[in-house]
């Protein structure tokens, strides 16, 4: 086993080194919460009682089925929602396709509290929607209630992370595979179901598997639906309930991580022993098929639908943001810029903090994605999976526990400069939200390089390339797809996070937007601004988005031109 | 020349005295770092007349909500960097003080009564003080009653009738200090049973149990629900900017207060005493009637500025006049009380729901229609809605107490079981009595027809 480890010290040194910071940061952190979850509340002594208590509790039965239902279901309306966009902007000569891809990550920033508020003021029991329908037909739709409802909202919310994964995929398969199919007499949805869809298969199962985890662990959407029989929220609710020290929320946690790991597995399982790598990378960019004028109508018609449906939360939030009051009624009373002068008197710092903070974030999550998929797709080294099941537990992790965590592990640390604690500084913020989002990141860059022939890093390698140029010059380039959508995940979802900063921000100066969303969110009077700076992070947000996409774009054009050169 | 030595002495004294004052005003550090759970209406309008009085004193106002912001205290206790915890729960402070992270203090304000209606304005350990108060109600949209066509509901036992069905909310007591004081304060006022038996009669309307206070207000704001009930302010300050609802008192309702402490070790304690001082004086309490905050003062002096209209809870003596709010009480079932709501009516309130709707079914029913048999099953039928696991007595046990807090102070103190073990049995029992509920009124119901 440690021979391993000597025979090859360049990845034996990154292996550490992100073992070492998945340690400290992770680990560390979350054991020196969760402990009490094996302790006897009485003595303290250790025990697995309360696993015992967990699994004879019917309300935790019930909410243990109740999430898996949720999770599974989202799955399978996210890809409904998902498949249709990915396809046709990437398989075809389609109009616009940058600008849907883009628009299509924006569901992804719900803005904590608002985005709930803008939900249910169109979606509600007596929202536009409803409103209209009552007045029209005399019937209303339960949108926004019961696990059917968490079901709408979550696949609204989280169908981007299908989005880009299979856009990612389906960007690196080579149309001959396409043209074999055809010439032997392929097409239409057959050739989507037996040959398009099996090759994006990395890309698939990595985005359907991080919808399922997500929503498994997910606490803000049934929050606001105020629907609490599901696990992550019955967790949150005994962990933040003041002072109460029920040890079943930190119980419930484990559970979570256990079971989102057992998921990861049988998602590993799922992809074994099939190969997805195809060494053409279709030379000069993707040549794109045509649609007949008849199909380009109905495939028009499709992502339109869709588009509506999933960016419908962002109109009714930026009514919010330009509306005065808006209560009981289809739209606002009237409409004003006020609350975008008041964002902008108040709190021109957030906006800063934020982009830096997400950017940092984001980087950092690409960086060790990269890493960790590489140490466990092309090397041996021993425990290498473990990197990869440790860094996905983060994704089940509450961000209060990892708050808590931190503020336990690094409050007591000082500083190397000026004497205030190590979890006051914002950079613990940054790396904090680099962890959570890590999962995202990596499970991109997993199915990147998964897709990834093995047979062109051997082939520089035998032109005389070392390990490190190889990975710089053929394996980077070649997965920056994958990267740059595991990149706009992360920063996206970093942005609006909430639960670990609003415990570790010590200093306003050094606070993001969404802790100024929460502290808008407190009154009634901050509706608007809130909601102004909702519409802001999502400005910001998509224009991330926008300029990634052009960016790949033109970097690859450069390849093709080099190429035909 | 000679120099009087009293002469001297008294000039000198004269001097010094001179410059007291300004330097024991001016004597504050120049920082000062308060943790709130208070929206920044409120914390604002302070900060700067705080700042603008003690010129060179910088606040910083961190914004945590009252969960966090005790954990916040607890994790960072070893190396405190807060100086204020100000916040509306009482029960958060309780929990603070138990930790032994608050500071004691004497306040010099004047004016301030020992106590408002039943409750004591600050804490008679001189831990924390209370600077403004507030009594809870019934908030409503008035679109949205206009719409629907409901009567106004003004007492508590009006939100029981089957009109209000799905119309109304309320925040869970384990989330909300302040919804655990109305809870508290319906129960003392109508007693143990007959105080669950009306609370599970409204939640039996309620259209969801939010899981923030703040989730009550905002869903009457938005049309949501209909009615709300909620602390007043939240009433007030949605009305001022803009939203169409308005609000009552009941007559069972309580007025408490929201509070200051300074925490232990903190790094700048006369800034914080400065601060607690200020916010206390006249001046702070006027800050109080800002239509954004809205907020009742605790000195009765303050009302004289008040704009028309503004509640008097020192004079109108039929806000908080029902009940005689016994706070040790409430103290010793605290946890029990939250868990028991959270168990009965949070977690399972999709089976009382139904169980409450079948049951105003089969009333209609049997008013068209009188049947005896179906009446008796009806009663029974409530009867096994209102059903409570354990009594009064039970629920104020200190063994029982210690379930919730684990913590215990003695070591001959006893538990009377796990948290999750003794939930699990309120819960099956109340599972089983709201079926049991249902299939009665079902039984009336077809009985009726």
């Amino acid at each position: 086993m440690i021979a391993e480890f000597r025979r090859h010290p360049g990845p034996a040194a990154v292996f550490f080194a992100v073992a070492a910071f998945l340690v400290v940061f992770l680990g560390v952190p979350v054991v020196n919460v969760v402990f009490v979850a094996f302790q006897d509340p009485a003595t303290g002594a250790f025990t697995l009682v309360n696993f015992e208590d967990f699994f004879r509790t019917s309300l935790f039965r019930e909410s243990f089925w109740n999430s898996i239902y949720v999770a599974a279901m989202t799955v399978v309306v996210a890809s409904a929602l998902a498949l249709p966009l990915a396809y046709f902007t990437t398989r075809f000569h389609f109009g616009g396709a940058a600008v849907i891809q883009s628009l299509g990550v924006v569901p992804l920033i719900m803005p904590p509290f608002v985005g709930a508020v803008a939900m249910q003021l169109l979606f509600g029991r007596n929202g536009s929607i409803n409103l209209l329908l009552d007045s029209w037909f005399g019937i209303t739709i339960p949108f926004m209630s019961g696990l059917n409802g968490v079901i709408f909202v979550e696949a609204i919310h989280y169908f981007p992370f299908i989005l880009l994964n299979v856009t990612a995929s389906l960007q690196i398969i080579d149309r001959s595979m396409e043209e074999s199919a055809q010439n032997l007499g392929s097409s239409g949805f057959r050739l989507f179901r037996r040959i398009v869809f099996p090759l994006a298969m990395p890309g698939y199962v990595a985005g359907a598997s991080l919808v399922f985890l997500k929503v498994f662990d997910d606490l803000g959407t049934p929050l606001l639906l105020n629907v609490n029989k599901l696990l992550a929220p019955q967790a949150y609710l005994r962990i933040s309930t003041v002072g109460v020290t029920d040890p079943m929320g930190y119980v419930i946690s484990v559970i979570l991580v256990a079971f989102s790991l057992l998921a990861m597995w049988a998602a590993t399982l799922a992809l074994r022993g099939k190969d997805y790598a195809t060494v053409q990378r279709g030379g000069g960019g993707l040549a794109r098929r045509r649609m007949r004028p008849s199909e380009k109508v109905g495939a028009y018609a499709v992502v339109l639908l869709v588009l509506v449906l999933v960016l419908s939360p962002h109109v009714g939030l930026a009514l919010l943001s330009f509306g005065t009051v808006w209560s009981f009624s289809t739209t606002p009373d009237a409409y004003t810029l006020a609350h975008y002068h008041k964002i902008f008197e108040d709190t021109p710092e957030f906006v800063t903090n934020t982009v830096l903070y997400a950017t940092l974030a984001a980087g950092i999550d690409v960086v060790l994605g990269t890493a960790i998929a590489y140490l466990v797709l092309r090397t041996r080294l021993p425990g290498r999976v473990w990197l990869d099941y440790m860094a996905m537990g983060a994704i089940v992790v509450p961000g209060l526990v990892l708050g808590i965590g931190y503020l336990r592990t690094f409050h007591g640390v000082e500083a190397p400069w000026g004497g205030q604690p190590l979890a006051a500084w914002w950079g613990i913020l940054v790396i904090a939200l680099a962890v959570r989002r890590l999962p995202y990141a990596l499970r991109s860059c997993t199915a990147a390089l998964q897709q990834l022939s093995v047979s062109l890093e051997e082939a520089a390698e035998n032109l005389g390339a070392g390990k490190l140029r190889t990975v710089r010059r053929i394996v980077v380039p070649l997965m920056a797809g994958g990267m740059l959508a595991g990149f706009v995940t992360s920063f996206a979802t970093a942005a609006v996070e909430l639960s670990t900063t609003i415990m570790l921000v010590a200093r306003e100066s050094d606070a993001p937007l969404s802790y100024a969303i929460y502290v808008y969110m407190q009154s009634a009077a901050g509706r608007g601004p809130g909601a102004a700076l909702g519409i802001v992070a999502v400005v910001i947000v998509a224009l991330g988005a926008f300029f990634s996409h052009r960016v790949i774009e033109s970097e690859r054009r450069e390849r093709a031109v080099l190429a035909a050169a | 020349m000679r120099l009087d030595p009293w002469r001297f002495l008294w000039s000198a004294l004269f001097v010094a005295g001179l410059f007291a004052g300004p330097v024991v005003a001016q004597s504050i550090e120049d920082k000062l770092v308060i943790i709130t759970s208070f929206p920044k209406d409120l914390t604002g309008p302070f900060q700067a007349a705080f700042e603008k009085k003690h010129a060179g004193a910088k606040v910083e106002v961190l914004n945590k909500s009252t969960s966090a912001g005790i954990k916040f205290l607890e994790e960072t206790a070893s190396k405190n960097t807060t100086d204020l915890f100000w916040a509306s729960a009482p029960d958060a402070f309780e929990v603070l003080k138990g930790a032994g992270l608050l500071h004691k203090y004497s306040t010099k304000a004047k004016g301030i009564p020992e106590k408002i209606g039943s409750y004591p304005i600050h804490d008679p350990d001189g831990l924390y003080f209370g600077f403004a108060a507030s009594g809870y109600g019934i908030m409503w949209n008035t679109r949205y009653v206009q719409a629907k066509g409901l009567p106004v509901a003004k007492e508590w036992d009006d939100l029981k009738k089957p009109v209000y069905f799905g119309h109304v909310a309320m925040s869970a007591p384990s989330r909300s200090g302040t919804t655990h004081l109305t809870v508290e304060t319906i129960l003392q006022g109508e007693g143990w049973d007959k105080g669950w038996a009306t609370l599970k009669d409204i939640s039996g309307n309620f259209k969801t149990v939010t899981e923030r206070s703040f989730g009550v207000p905002d869903g009457v704001n938005s049309g949501d629900f209909g009615f709300g009930i909620v602390i007043d302010f939240f009433a007030f300050s949605s009305q001022a900017s803009g939203f169409p609802v308005d609000f009552v008192y009941p007559k069972v309702t309580s007025v408490v207060p929201a509070n200051i402490g300074i925490v232990k070790n903190a790094p700048h304690p006369k800034a914080a005493e400065a601060f607690v001082e200020f916010v206390l004086s006249p001046e702070g309490q006027e800050i109080l009637l800002d239509p954004k905050i809205r907020r009742l003062p605790v000195n009765p002096a303050t009302y004289s500025k008040a704009p028309q209209g503004f509640p008097n809870p020192f004079q109108d003596k039929s806000i908080g006049a029902g009940v005689k709010f016994d706070a040790k009480l409430s103290e010793q079932r605290y946890r029990a009380v939250s868990a028991l709501f959270d168990v009965v009516v949070t977690y399972r309130h999709e089976d009382l729901a139904k169980a409450t709707k079948a049951i105003h079914d089969a009333e209609a029913a049997l008013a068209k229609k009188p049947n005896a048999e179906g009446a008796k099953l009806v009663k029974e039928a409530r009867a096994a809605v209102t059903a409570m696991p354990i009594s009064a007595a039970e629920a104020a046990k200190p063994e029982f107490a210690a379930v919730f807090t684990k913590t215990r102070a003695k070591k001959e103190d006893k538990a009377a079981g796990r948290q999750a073990e003794v939930e699990e049995q309120w819960d099956s029992f109340a599972k089983k009595n709201y079926a049991d509920a249902k299939e009665k009124a079902d039984k009336a119901r077809s009985l009726a027809k």
